[in-house]
């Protein structure tokens, strides 16, 4: 935003960066979001009174959790490349993240697929499957947004427009990105490693 | 107002003529309303909607008296006095406190913090109209299925709404539907402008103003926006998942399948409860502003004062079940819940007395606002100790959802927030349109709202102690409640001439009042600074600041503050 350089002509007067405070900010509020319906997955645990429960249909998604942790470590090589002005490997490893999350929304639709069509737990079955799906499909829509924001960043290096002067936006993406992957810590351990113990 | 096109430098689109004339035409008119992005002009749309709502839930408040007037009247039906106290509720809390906390907030923490406006002014006009929008939303639904004359399907489950009355079976048609969408909405233009508002006094405050030297006003502002983004999204989950169990049969608050009733009253008051410390720690900080300024000394405690408003913003994520003592919960919950709202008062307390401290021994001037924030005081204190008294949980479980409650919490809403609000809005209003309010009818304004708003409230205390329900459409002849509602009414009644008068002083002001200059109060931060009304840019250099007290130096170079400090 232009306000910045309107105010911060003195180099000794220090302000915090706008897009860390507006950041920070956001994932507060979007932690207090996620706390709710945490809560509430964990408040109706073992409360279903018809099946299927947790522990006859969940199986732990190595494989998507794995992609979905990686992604954060190659989001950071992806950045080192671009304060390095290494375009080229840059827009590899970027790529990579966006697949890896692409790959983490595929699994939650196969995931869900089965769910519904083989093992009939649909949102209105019971509490477990109301909270499930509300939990999970939070997370995973914020892993669209998510990926949205990402293909925002590629695109824009594509078309030329991504100058260093942007290095902050792309960091905050990618802290964005860090928040999204913190959540399915606590999602992937509630829910898979957890509740079906109930 | 001033009456340039805005040009945000990040604007790419060519910037529509300069109008000539301020307020040539209507369609000129609508456009700098529409189109604009400056933080001065959004603060007075929020606090003007405020107002227009104001109204409207203030008609409906007036309903509800006349129907309670004689015992068994039939002035309404009882579906439409359910939805008059609903709306009446929803209304007064998301479209009128909220905008017009924000609208302050929007139209002076820029101008204190000595900066040209907020840190993302778009996001801040999306903000204002999400929450326009939201409040058609939720009036529209007058015009649903029965018609406006059986008063539509408007909501008709309380302002709480607690399950299993919102659940399909009990609610039929759109009318928790419009409710919930409207609150959504709503909670996302007060989530932008909250962020928002943490990203300005962060980010942007001029050289020398460190949080050591802010205003209190936006000292108060920071923690009531922290609150905010803590507490809104629980409000906003607990409406998914009301939309979820309305719209796809999710079972979150369906006893029949292992749902729970009473988890829905948690998520509302995990809300609920910081909502109203959201909505009065505002209060709070424009009597911080009006009280030293009119008192002639600096206010007593700075630090301990922004020291007692974090404690309160903490505790108040505690208390919230002190809503729910005849739920059923454990005697420990209850407990637990009964000493943190007592807690609570302790901080508050302090708040008080350092009010008075900054009294004590100062000149008095009782202009206007120092009235309003006398009066503030006075009522805010009796809410105080109403509120104690019903944090005692036997005390609670006679008297809840009694008469009592609605007497407490309207002596908190009204008693100490309306009236700092109107005590700011006469404070602000010569910085805002550069003339003074006129004094005569202000106080034709207090005495009559005074006058009414405690003819109407502390009867209810004791309709509430002779056991009368709330939200109950009539009552039975012969329980001695006739005499207390009656002079309730009769309270109503001598309010709205108030309220008229206000509603007037504001618009007479604006042609015919005297011409009020930069500073007509003499007062010390840096709104005074600059000129009345401020231009777009607020200020033509960016001050800079050695003190609390800015002005001050100015004024007295030869004894400034930050010799002391």
């Amino acid at each position: 935003m232009s306000s910045a350089e309107l105010t911060n002509t003195d180099s000794d007067w220090k302000l915090p960066s706008q897009r860390k405070v507006g950041m920070i900010c956001l994932i507060i509020t979007e932690s207090a979001l996620f706390t709710i319906f945490v809560v509430a997955y964990v408040w109706y645990m073992g409360k279903s009174l018809n099946g299927p429960f947790p522990k006859e249909v969940l199986h732990v998604p190595w494989l998507a959790s794995i992609a979905l942790f990686g992604s954060s470590f190659t989001v950071t090589i992806a950045e080192k490349f671009l304060h390095k002005g290494n375009r080229a490997l840059f827009h590899v490893w970027w790529l990579l993240t966006i697949a890896l999350g692409a790959y983490f929304v595929y699994f939650t639709g196969a995931e869900w697929y089965h769910l519904i069509y083989k093992e009939n737990l649909t949102i209105s079955t019971n509490v477990f499957g109301s909270t499930f799906y509300a939990l999970v499909g939070l997370h995973a829509s914020h892993v669209i947004i998510g990926l949205i924001l990402l293909s925002i960043v590629v695109i824009s290096s594509f078309r030329g427009k991504l100058d260093p002067g942007h290095s902050e936006h792309v960091e905050m993406i990618a802290w964005y990105w860090h928040f999204v992957d913190a959540i399915w810590v606590v999602v992937l351990t509630l829910v898979y490693f957890i509740s079906v113990n109930y | 107002m001033a009456s340039e096109t805005i040009v945000d430098p990040d604007f790419k689109v060519p910037a529509p003529e300069r109008v000539g004339e301020e307020g040539k035409t209507w369609s000129h008119v609508i456009q700098n309303l529409v189109f604009t992005v400056d933080h001065k002009k959004l603060g007075l749309m929020y606090i003007g909607s405020g107002l227009l709502f104001f109204v409207v839930a203030g008609i409906m408040a007036t309903l509800i008296r006349v129907q309670l007037f004689f015992p068994r009247s039939t002035f309404l039906d009882p579906d439409v006095f359910n939805r008059f106290f609903t709306m009446h509720g929803t209304a007064m809390v998301f479209l009128v406190g909220m905008p017009m906390i924000f609208g302050f907030a929007n139209y002076l923490i820029p101008i204190m913090i000595g900066t040209r406006d907020m840190a993302y002014p778009r996001l801040n006009a999306f903000g204002f109209w999400v929450f326009f929008f939201s409040g058609l939303l939720l009036y529209f639904s007058y015009f649903g299925a029965p018609g406006l004359y059986n008063a539509g399907s408007a909501p008709d489950v309380g302002w709480f709404a607690y399950s299993p009355l919102t659940a399909k079976a009990f609610s039929r048609g759109h009318s928790t539907d419009y409710w919930t969408l409207s609150i959504l909405l709503g909670g996302i233009g007060s989530l932008a402008t909250s962020i928002n508002i943490l990203v300005t006094t962060f980010c942007l405050r001029c050289k020398g103003m460190t949080l050591g030297r802010m205003p209190l006003f936006v000292w108060l502002f920071v923690v009531v926006a922290f609150l905010v983004i803590i507490a809104l999204p629980p409000l906003s989950a607990c409406q998914i998942m009301l939309t979820l169990d309305r719209y796809l049969g999710a079972k979150f608050f369906d006893t029949q399948a292992g749902g729970d009733a009473v988890l829905w009253q948690h998520f509302f008051w995990i809300f609920g409860h910081p909502e109203v410390y959201i909505l009065i720690l505002p209060g709070f900080a424009i009597a911080n502003e009006i009280i030293p300024v009119f008192s002639r000394k600096p206010i007593f405690g700075y630090p301990i004062m922004v020291a007692a408003t974090v404690m309160i913003a903490f505790i108040s994520l505690g208390v919230w079940a002190h809503h729910m003592f005849t739920v059923g919960m454990t005697s420990l919950g209850n407990t637990f819940f009964a000493i943190s709202t007592m807690v609570i008062a302790v901080p508050t307390g302090i708040k008080i007395f350092n009010w008075l401290g900054t009294m004590w021994g100062g000149k008095l001037h009782f202009e206007l606002p120092m009235i309003f924030c006398l009066a503030f005081l006075f009522q805010f204190l009796i809410a105080g100790l109403t509120g104690v008294m019903l944090s005692v949980v036997p005390f609670d479980w006679q008297l809840s959802d009694s008469y009592f409650v609605v007497a407490h919490f309207h002596y908190v809403l009204i008693g100490a927030l309306l009236y700092t609000l109107f005590a700011g809005i006469y404070y602000w209003y010569p910085k805002a349109f550069g003339r003074m309010p006129n004094r005569k009818l202000g106080l034709w304004h207090f005495w009559l709202f005074t006058i009414g708003f405690h003819l109407t409230f502390f009867p209810q205390h004791i309709s509430g102690f002779l056991g009368m329900p709330r939200r109950i459409f009539t009552y039975e002849a012969g329980r001695g409640w006739e005499i207390w509602n009656q002079l309730s009414t009769i309270g109503v009644i001598i309010q709205i001439p108030g309220i008229l008068f206000f509603v007037f002083n504001l618009i007479y002001s604006y042609f015919k009042g005297e011409e009020a200059g930069d500073d007509p109060w003499d007062a010390w931060t840096l709104e005074w600074a600059t000129t009345s009304p401020p231009p777009e840019y607020n200020f033509e250099k960016t001050p800079e600041v050695r003190s609390r007290r800015p002005l001050w130096d100015l004024k007295h170079p030869d004894d400034p503050d930050w010799k002391f400090e």
